[in-house]
């Protein structure tokens, strides 16, 4: 540094300095001269033009915010709707003296906390002239009270729009979602033209992940306005685009078959047509009113809502995650002949418990000795363990995490939804993110079951069966089948084209896990569901248990078994067998076992898809166990508790998960 | 210890007002412009004494961190310069990751206040331009030049990302001027100039559909009457219909019958214009002129490389905003949020253009002691 600075011209960058700063400041006045040549140029050459503009400047646009577009099932059954309300809005800048303004106000129109709060809250983040809602959704009563004592309230006023209802209430909570008023973090992200007069945006469901297509173009009007800024009338109007409305593949009517096969037990089902992706049924119970959330809602509600131990905000079918238990098998059996590990006849001995090579630690069956020697058809059927953690073990865990990563399991199904868990698909890489020991070959053998470290979304495994039940070609699941302009006559097909090709390469593979399948249905634990009912149907079963079972709500539940606190109870099934049209995937979060108490309600949702998509007549009803007696004769699903090692061996801690006896 | 820590503070703080270290030419400069602010925010904000009070406020708040800057000498401001960079700056990837704020995450919500980190550059930058070129030896080769050219690109692209460009704008420029003071060689400059120049293409693509549109907008205002083409079909009204003479104090119709949007803040001088004509533009220029002449003459007569370039810049950069608010009021630049110095309404910028006046304060009272 010392060196550098002897060599410092000191006295010549002073002098350098002077010549730059003169330079300098003639530049940034020749930057002024032009500056004050463009204020030349419009006050001396175009003044008189611009006088004559500024005297019958008397034009003023207002925008007019586009109608929402309409959501409606399959059917033309209305989901979402716009109605006329009038809400209170208010000009900060027009006021001088707010906290007086409101008191005032609060006489005239009654205001509560909530709207206060929400308004104070807007008002910060809003800009001094652009108005800011006060209370939505006014009375009469209210509005000719303000009529009266508007002339003590300027910058104050009484403003029309549309309001979004949602007919069907709880039924699309989870789907359609709902729209809320627009807040200030909305504000940052959101396009201020295109939102302008606009109150309302998307907030769950449909309702945001189709924001852009349901929210349209606004227009805008001029208007002849006086001195003091009065319309005196529309000179120009500029009409707004309306948004798309919605068609979904969802019918009303199955929708609500499903919801009430749940009988108000939290669960959640999703339906799938194999053959597009269509969704047919989506359910989350329990659900809440949608309605409560458009014009605000109170804080007593919304605290009721979210300390609610049933969660019924949460959307079940999409975030709830749940470990799939036995229902992976016949996809786990898929894998096996696909990468020709099985053949359909290879078979295996069914003791009742399996063990290790080399490991003293034994893996059970549910029976105490076995199903005997089964293949892969009767593996399915009976739901054999040893089958499963054999052929597990034969596969690997690398090329198993592999082939059921194929059918979304782990990541995002894509459907037309935002927030989609994605679940967790046992692998190395997973475990090797989330714990510290490495995998063992008892994580492979429990994840030959479902156990372990599975979790799956409902809409997942739904995706899942309809993969299956179609033949192996993967469509993304979508909600949305068509949209429509208003000024389109007919609603424009949304394309979805299939994800990829078939996951299956012989068709003969696929029959024999139809096969297997049916026989869950004919002889297994789904034994009976196939009564009166017109198509051949094949399904699987699958228990699992509760990750956590210590605390939580169920447990201090009175009507709960200690069984069905403890376990999840899973059913997925497809029909008709020969040329499959609907997968179903549905979960009973305190169900005792998943034959006898998620199955009807997948046969409910089949039912009313029989009536109201094939016009058949109604299927006769059949006589099921009641909830909570014992499985019957029917093989048992996995995992008795009583008896199974592996529901034990679920690893809340990693530590003992190695599957080997110490 | 803490007794001497107290008699010392009081000692300063009393010396600051007793003694004030200031350069009387600029201080009127600045006043009279505080006053034609205050003077037309009363007319735009149709007569709203909250809105004068509030600015008056801000002023006076200024013009006490003024004094107080004026009073720490330009070696202490350069000690602190690395750390006082690296903070804003630190700041600034702060903002990026949890920031708060209407239309920009460019906020930091302090509890009392909420303030913009960007705005702390507007000082830090020129500083630490002058800070590394203080040693070298001037004028700067490409070496001195790149380092540089970092030093400004990572505060100013983590505005742009906020996004804000105008004051990213307002901050290259900062330290741009205290390059260009330096001596750097002007054919390097017009190299650079012309290598800018050739990045524009590349630039429009990262650009914010948003800013693309104002500045399409700009071409055909009338293609968007909802939205900044009206702010510059008004604007441009207001000024063209106030022609030499103006309509007078308190006559502007454009911004009482509320044709002129934002008139208080962005768009004050549109009412300015539309008030006075133009004898009052080109009276106000002539005073941007004459503080902006007076930071460079104080520049000149400033001790050491760092306090000239540090005070060149801060007075060259006054210029940038007077440019970029006129030319957008008159329609000649496409609308960013820049405000016209001293006279638009709000936000901390009152504040901190008066910090910087601070720092050129005490660059004066601490110049060459005599030739």
């Amino acid at each position: 540094m010392r060196i550098r600075r002897s060599i410092k011209d000191t006295r010549g960058e002073g002098a350098l300095f002077r010549r730059r700063a003169l330079a300098g400041f003639v530049l940034i006045l020749l930057g002024l001269c032009v500056l004050v040549s463009r204020f030349h140029f419009l006050q001396v050459t175009r003044h008189d033009e611009f006088a004559i503009r500024s005297t019958n400047n008397s034009v003023k646009p207002r925008v007019i915010p586009p109608a929402r577009g309409l959501i409606y099932d399959r059917n033309g059954v209305l989901l979402a709707d716009n109605v006329p309300a009038f809400r209170l809005e208010v000009i900060p800048d027009k006021i001088s003296d707010m906290p007086a303004l409101l008191a005032e106000l609060g006489k005239v129109v009654p205001l509560g906390q909530d709207d206060l709060d929400a308004f104070r809250k807007q008002l910060k983040q809003s800009r001094r002239f652009d108005s800011v809602p006060l209370k939505m959704r006014l009375t009469e009563d209210e509005i000719d009270r303000f009529a009266v004592n508007r002339w003590r309230f300027p910058g104050v006023d009484v403003v029309p729009y549309l309001t979004r209802r949602y007919p069907l209430g709880a039924l699309f909570a989870h789907v359609v979602g709902y729209v809320s008023r627009i807040d200030a973090d909305d504000l940052d992200r959101l396009d201020p033209i295109r939102y302008k007069g606009t109150s309302h945006v998307g907030r769950t469901g449909l309702e945001r992940s189709y924001e852009d297509m349901l929210h349209g173009t606004p227009g805008y009007e001029l208007d002849e306005v006086n001195a003091d800024g009065r319309i005196q009338q529309v000179l120009e109007t500029h009409p707004p685009i309306p948004g798309r409305n919605l068609y979904l593949s969802i019918d009303a009517r199955i929708q609500k078959a499903a919801e009430a096969a749940f009988d108000g037990r939290p669960g959640a089902a999703v339906a799938i047509d194999p053959r597009n992706g269509q969704v047919l049924a989506m359910v989350s119970v329990p659900a809440f009113d949608p309605n409560l959330f458009v014009n605000g809602i109170s804080q007593a509600d919304y605290s009721a809502l979210t300390n609610d131990p049933a969660k019924p905000l949460v959307n079940r079918a999409l975030k709830g995650v749940y470990p799939p238990g036995s229902t992976v098998k016949p996809l786990l059996a898929l894998g096996g002949l696909e990468d020709g590990v099985r053949k359909p006849g290879d078979t295996v001995l069914s003791t009742g418990q399996f063990c290790l090579p080399g490991h003293a630690r034994c893996y059970r069956d549910d029976e105490r000795y076995g199903n005997g020697t089964v293949n892969m058809v009767r593996a399915i059927e009976l739901s054999t363990n040893t089958y499963f953690y054999k052929l597990a073990l034969d596969l690997g865990i690398d090329r198993l995490s592999e082939w059921m990563s194929r059918f979304s399991f782990g990541g995002k199904t894509g459907i037309d939804l935002v927030g989609e868990s994605e679940g967790i698909l046992p692998s190395r890489e997973w475990k090797a993110a989330h714990y510290k020991v490495p995998w063992f070959p008892g994580d492979t053998v429990i994840s030959g079951i479902g156990q372990g470290f599975w979790a799956v979304t409902p809409l997942q495994l739904g995706h899942a069966v309809a993969t299956l039940a179609g033949h192996g070609v993967p469509y993304q699941p979508r909600l949305v089948m068509a949209t429509k302009a208003v000024t389109e006559a007919q609603p424009q097909p949304l394309a979805n084209p299939a994800a990829g090709p078939s996951l299956i390469s012989k068709d003969s593979n696929w029959d024999v896990i139809n096969e297997g399948m049916r026989a869950v249905i004919t002889g297994g634990t789904g034994k009976g569901l196939n009564n009166g009912f017109p198509y051949l149907i094949a399904g699987k079963s699958g228990t699992a248990e509760r990750f956590s079972r210590t605390t939580e709500a169920y447990n201090t539940n009175k009507n709960s078994a200690y069984l069905a606190a403890r376990h999840r109870a899973w059913f997925e099934a497809y029909t008709p067998t020969d040329d499959p049209q609907i997968a179903a995937a549905v979960v009973l979060e305190s169900g005792a076992w998943g034959a006898q108490d998620a199955g009807p309600i997948v046969r409910k949702i089949f039912d009313a898809w029989v009536v109201y998509a094939k016009g058949g007549p109604p299927p006769v009803d059949v006589p099921l166990p009641k909830p909570g007696a014992p499985p019957g004769n029917a093989a048992p699903d996995q995992a008795a508790p009583a008896q199974s090692v592996p529901a034990e061996d679920v690893p809340a801690d990693a530590s003992s998960s190695d599957g080997a006896t110490p | 210890m803490i007794e001497t820590m107290h008699v010392r503070l009081s000692r300063f703080l009393r010396r600051t007002l007793t003694r004030p270290r200031i350069d009387l030419p600029l201080a009127l400069g600045l006043f009279a412009l505080a006053t034609v602010g205050l003077i037309t925010l009363y007319s735009a904000g149709d007569e709203n004494m909250a809105l004068v009070g509030g600015q008056a406020g801000r002023f006076v708040l200024g013009a006490a961190l003024l004094l107080l800057i004026s009073r720490i000498p330009p070696s202490v401001l350069r000690n602190w310069t690395p750390w006082l960079y690296a903070g804003s700056t630190a700041l600034l990837v702060v903002v990026a990751v949890l920031g708060e704020g209407r239309g920009a995450d460019r906020w930091l919500n302090l509890g009392v206040m909420r303030f913009q980190p960007s705005e702390l550059l507007k000082l830090t930058m020129p500083m630490m331009v002058a800070w590394y070129l203080h040693p070298r030896q001037l004028p700067p080769k490409w070496k001195d030049i790149a380092v540089v050219g970092v030093l400004i690109a990572i505060p100013a692209a983590l505005i742009a990302k906020q996004p804000d460009l105008g004051t990213a704008l307002l901050v290259s420029a900062a330290g741009a001027f205290a390059l260009f003071l330096s001596g750097m060689a002007w054919w390097r400059i017009g190299l650079l100039v012309g290598a800018v120049g050739g990045m524009i293409p590349v630039g429009w693509h990262f650009l914010h559909q948003y800013q693309r549109d104002r500045v399409l907008t700009l071409l055909n205002p009338e293609s968007d009457p909802l939205g900044n083409g009206w702010h510059i079909i008004q604007s441009q009204i207001a000024v063209g219909s106030g022609g030499v003479f103006g309509k007078g104090w308190q006559h502007s119709t454009q911004s009482r019958l509320d044709f002129l949007p934002e008139h208080t803040t962005d768009f004050i001088f549109a009412v300015f214009s539309e008030e006075f004509g133009l004898i009052g533009v080109i009276g106000i220029m002539l005073l941007y002129a004459f503080i902006i002449g007076r930071c460079l003459w104080i520049a000149m007569e400033a001790r050491d490389t760092y306090s000239r370039l540090l005070a060149g810049a801060i007075g060259m950069s006054f210029f940038v905003y007077v440019f970029v608010n006129g030319g957008m009021v008159a329609g000649m630049l496409p609308v960013v949020g820049v405000p016209m110095p001293m006279i638009s309404y709000g936000g901390t910028s009152a504040v901190s253009l008066l910090v910087g006046f601070g720092v050129l304060m005490s660059i004066h009272a601490n110049r060459k002691t005599h030739e």
